[in-house]
């Protein structure tokens, strides 16, 4: 029997782990400081934003041929993309349409296409942006109506990938033990809320329809890391990665990172689940 | 038309976790739901889920507990099935790999909540819902069970007895989002509605868009009684600008209340002297508002919540998620500065009444989870404890709806459970329809046969969507706003004579511009405009449950408060509002608490904290 290797659990990791979080509070507060200023700029009591928004609809005389139409909303301080829309559909034109649900970045349902960069509508805020705002469906899926894009091809990578928990040894009447360091592990993989920002986002996906893509090998990563499965499920999880359409695929462009709404480290994960499984292959050699 | 042996509505914590359960019992089941399930509101949950695990605690403490948070209108019977089952239902969800957050010795943590006698909040950093979805998506995928999602169901296919205890409920007809149709679903066992909260009857709510109580107004309208409306929690916590919500686990933790004054006001004005910000969250809720009401707030809105001195290594380890919401929707870094909060609408007590098992009094119709009122927070809900009510009377209304015989019940429901009705609540209009005979109300027992049930709700269905497509008239945005700012305005945390009788009115002007409501996108393709229209019929008759139910109970309870009645009443007022919907009238009449549990009585006493 092959045993379990664990990335060594270090001090540095964790450092690295909290670095990775004050780099990211620092972001924030750089986009808090930039909004103000910005907001600043905007004094004018009755300003307004302009906001193009992509239409169409397949059985609808005039909608059948997309075109971008122009609306301009009433601004206000702390006004998000989302915010807009909603105005626009319920003071303009009530066959807008759109997915959105929580608007507060957790259902995962409003990714859209914002000035050509992939965001949940709920949590960007018009001052972030250059005005007028474009907004576009999520690019790379079909066009249902207007903003909204068909998801069962997201959806079926993420099934792809067994995205359950799988073990067999379970103690009877009490919880599983778990490290609070592999908790910390695999803490970041299961913040996915599957926007599918990350699968819009890459070249890789776009080119190659099988191509599991970061959001569904995040999934696999947050189990094959989790040390409650055991070493031999690390060896199932790592063979359905490993395939032809899996890991192999990604070419490190970072651009999934880079659109994560929820900051999940996806670029990183995926290279090292590549490790995991160059470490697993060669046990056997 | 779909056939299956039972039909789950909705697809969050509760839906999922019947799924899951009515599988277990080899039933062929499905979900038929608006959202895709991991988009369901269950995935905002933050703090946690309660259950006695540890020494020192038992189920008995937390039924006690939470009999006492709900300021003695919870039923025994179900408050406790909720305690005694909740520990295994928690070691459940870690088995299936739910990512809690882990003691030094890799057993999941627990931390202190609102009105809890034992740290007994077992969690998953602030995000403990979207853990909780998520992994009982995973096993439902894992399990192969079918899900219909983006299909809006919007009316129940039951039979047309006169006597809603004699009727029974073979499915439902639903709106396929994608294509456009009216399609039948036929359940062969049953019916469990798992719709979730209706915040969007208000206009500052924690809840989502989605949340407008479409499985209470359906259930309501095909005969089943609606229990305890008046009861809707408000969070102490929540940002101003959005509603969104900030978790008790920041007080939990240790954060502090302040006012404009810099005063510490949970104690240093006497609203909690020994329990502070933890005491139970009506009480919080109302403290912050006398406190911006006597011109102590912030911008005469908000006070803050503090948790800076927790230090940065306690809150990224507990409550990392806290900062990210602060920061993105108020910009706000609590890390260096406190979080402006104040009330808003987040739960709701009341709902659907059905049994300990999930029963209601329709045949083969249930109802788990925030739609439903089992009766286990009553006027008050304990934090901690809507997760386990999710996955408790999800798992028992998924067994039950399957086959599996859970004995009978002790809560009793349905209209013949009656003691008294309500005759002579003094309403400035009359509620209800307008005209009733527009309203499908129960024929004579002709319609029995399932799938001619089923066929006729899809039939009256499509009918009802094809006037609103082809009329012209007012849009549904415009009566929704109106009606959630009214009930903002007078069905608020402070309630009023005077200011729920303005509401019924609003209400009423709300229901006759209904009458002219269009839905001018002609689209069939994923029509959300008519998706809202039909949310809005519900929103308005469960707005005018709420205030009914408010105005008649003239005492102080939980979350209730009256300003003419500062007591709570146990002589008069120890039982259940009920409200049924009687050939299109709403009939308030009351049923008793149940006070006896499996051992012992429990005795009303002060709430203090």
């Amino acid at each position: 029997m092959s045993t379990q290797i664990q990335e060594p659990e270090t001090e540095t990791e964790s450092e690295e782990t909290s670095e990775h979080q004050q780099q990211r509070l620092a972001d924030k507060r750089e986009r808090a400081d930039m909004r103000e200023r910005a907001e600043a700029d905007l004094s004018d009591a009755d300003e307004t934003v302009r906001i193009k928004v992509f239409r169409y609809d397949p059985e609808v005389e005039g909608k059948k041929d997309p075109r971008f139409d122009t609306f301009e909303v009433p601004f206000y301080k702390g006004m998000t993309v989302l915010d807009s829309l909603i105005y626009a559909r319920d003071h303009f034109d009530s066959s807008l349409t759109f997915r959105h649900s929580c608007r507060q970045a957790i259902c995962g349902s409003d990714a859209l296409f914002v000035n050509g960069r992939q965001q949940l509508g709920c949590k960007t805020q018009m001052v972030d942006l250059e005005w007028p705002v474009r907004i576009e469906p999520l690019p790379h899926a079909e066009v249902v109506k207007d903003l909204v894009v068909d998801m069962e091809h997201f959806y079926d990578q993420m099934e792809a990938v067994e995205p359950y928990f799988q073990t067999n040894e379970l103690p009877s009447g009490e919880e599983q033990r778990q490290t609070r360091e592999n908790r910390e592990k695999v803490k970041m993989s299961t913040r996915c809320i599957w926007c599918s920002a990350c699968m819009s986002s890459c070249n890789i996906a776009a080119g190659d329809n099988e191509y599991l893509g970061p959001a569904a090998i995040n999934k696999a990563y947050r189990f094959a890391m989790d040390e409650r499965e055991g070493a031999e499920m690390k060896e199932h999880r790592l063979n359905i990665i490993e395939q032809e359409h899996g890991v192999w695929r990604c070419q490190t462009q970072f651009s999934c990172t880079e659109v994560c709404p929820k900051d999940i480290p996806l670029t990183e994960h995926i290279q090292e689940l590549k490790r995991e499984a160059v470490k697993s292959n060669l046990k056997f050699w | 038309m779909h056939e299956h042996d039972v039909i789950v509505v909705g697809a969050g914590g509760a839906g999922l976790r019947a799924a899951i359960a009515a599988d277990e019992e080899g039933a062929d089941v499905a979900m038929v739901t608006k959202l895709h399930p991991v988009r369901s509101h269950t995935g905002a949950a933050e703090g946690g889920i309660n259950a006695a695990l540890r020494d020192g605690d038992d189920w008995e403490l937390h039924a006690y507990d939470t009999m006492k948070g709900s300021d003695y209108l919870g039923d025994a019977p179900a408050i406790e099935t909720l305690a005694q089952d909740a520990p295994e239902e928690v070691i459940q969800l870690e088995h299936w790999g739910m990512p809690f957050s882990r003691e030094d010795d890799g057993r999941v943590s627990q931390r202190p909540f609102g009105g809890l006698s034992f740290p007994r909040t077992t969690y998953a950093g602030a995000e403990t819902g979207h853990h909780l979805l998520h992994t009982m998506y995973e096993q439902v995928v894992k399990r192969g069970i079918r899900v219909y999602d983006e299909f809006y169901v919007s009316r129940l296919a039951v039979t047309d007895h006169d006597d809603p205890e004699n009727r029974v409920c073979h499915g439902c007809a639903a709106y396929d989002i994608k294509s456009g149709e009216i399609v039948g679903f036929r359940a062969r066992n049953g019916v469990i509605l798992a719709t979730g909260g209706d915040g969007q009857v208000y206009d500052h709510t924690t809840n989502a868009v989605a949340n407008t109580g479409d499985g209470p107004a359906m259930a309501y309208r095909a005969g089943v009684p609606v229990e305890d409306m008046e009861f809707v929690q408000f969070h102490p916590t929540t940002l101003p600008s959005t509603g969104v919500l900030i978790s008790e686990g920041v007080r939990g933790e240790g954060g502090i209340l302040y006012n404009s004054e810099g005063e510490r006001f949970m104690f240093e004005h006497g609203y909690a002297n020994n329990a502070g910000e933890l005491a139970s969250r009506d009480v919080v809720s109302r403290a912050e508002l006398t406190e911006v009401n006597e011109g102590r707030g912030i911008n005469d809105e908000y006070v803050y919540l503090d948790m800076r001195h927790l230090g940065e290594e306690r809150i990224y380890d507990r409550l990392e998620n806290i900062i990210h919401l602060a920061e993105d929707f108020e910009g706000v870094n609590p890390v260096v500065e406190p979080m402006p909060v104040k009330p808003g609408q987040h739960y709701h007590m009341g709902g659907i009444e059905t049994s300990e098992h999930g029963e209601t009094c329709i045949t083969g119709l249930y109802a788990a989870g925030e739609c439903a009122c089992a009766s286990v927070h009553g006027s008050n809900r304990l934090g901690g404890n809507a997760l386990p009510e999710l996955i408790v009377f999800g798992a028992r209304a998924g067994h039950h709806a399957a086959g599996r015989d859970l004995g009978e019940a002790q809560v009793p429901t349905g209209p013949s459970a009656a003691t008294e009705p309500e005759d002579g609540l003094d309403t400035p209009v009359e509620p209800g329809a307008l005209d009733a005979s527009d309203e499908d109300v129960a024929a004579d027992g002709a319609l029995v046969e399932p799938a001619e049930v089923v066929d006729y709700a899809v039939e009256s269905e499509r009918q009802r969507v094809e006037d609103m497509l082809e009329r012209d008239g007012t849009n549904h945005a415009e009566i929704r706003e109106d009606l959630q700012k009214a009930m903002t305005e007078n069905v608020n945390v402070f309630r009023e004579e005077e200011s729920l009788k303005q509401a019924l009115e609003v209400i009423k002007e709300c229901r006759e511009r209904y009458q002219n409501v269009a839905v001018s996108d002609p689209s069939r393709t994923f029509n959300t405009d008519l998706i809202h229209t039909i949310e809005t019929r519900n929103l308005i008759d469960i707005a005018e449950t709420i205030a009914l139910g408010a105005l008649a109970r003239d005492e102080f309870r939980g979350a209730h408060w009256r300003r003419a009645h500062q007591e709570r009443k146990d002589d008069e007022w120890l039982k259940h509002t009920m409200i049924s919907w009687n050939d299109g009238k709403p009939k308030l009449y009351y049923k008793p608490v149940v006070l006896e549990g499996e051992e012992k009585e429990y005795e009303p006493k002060v709430r203090s904290y």
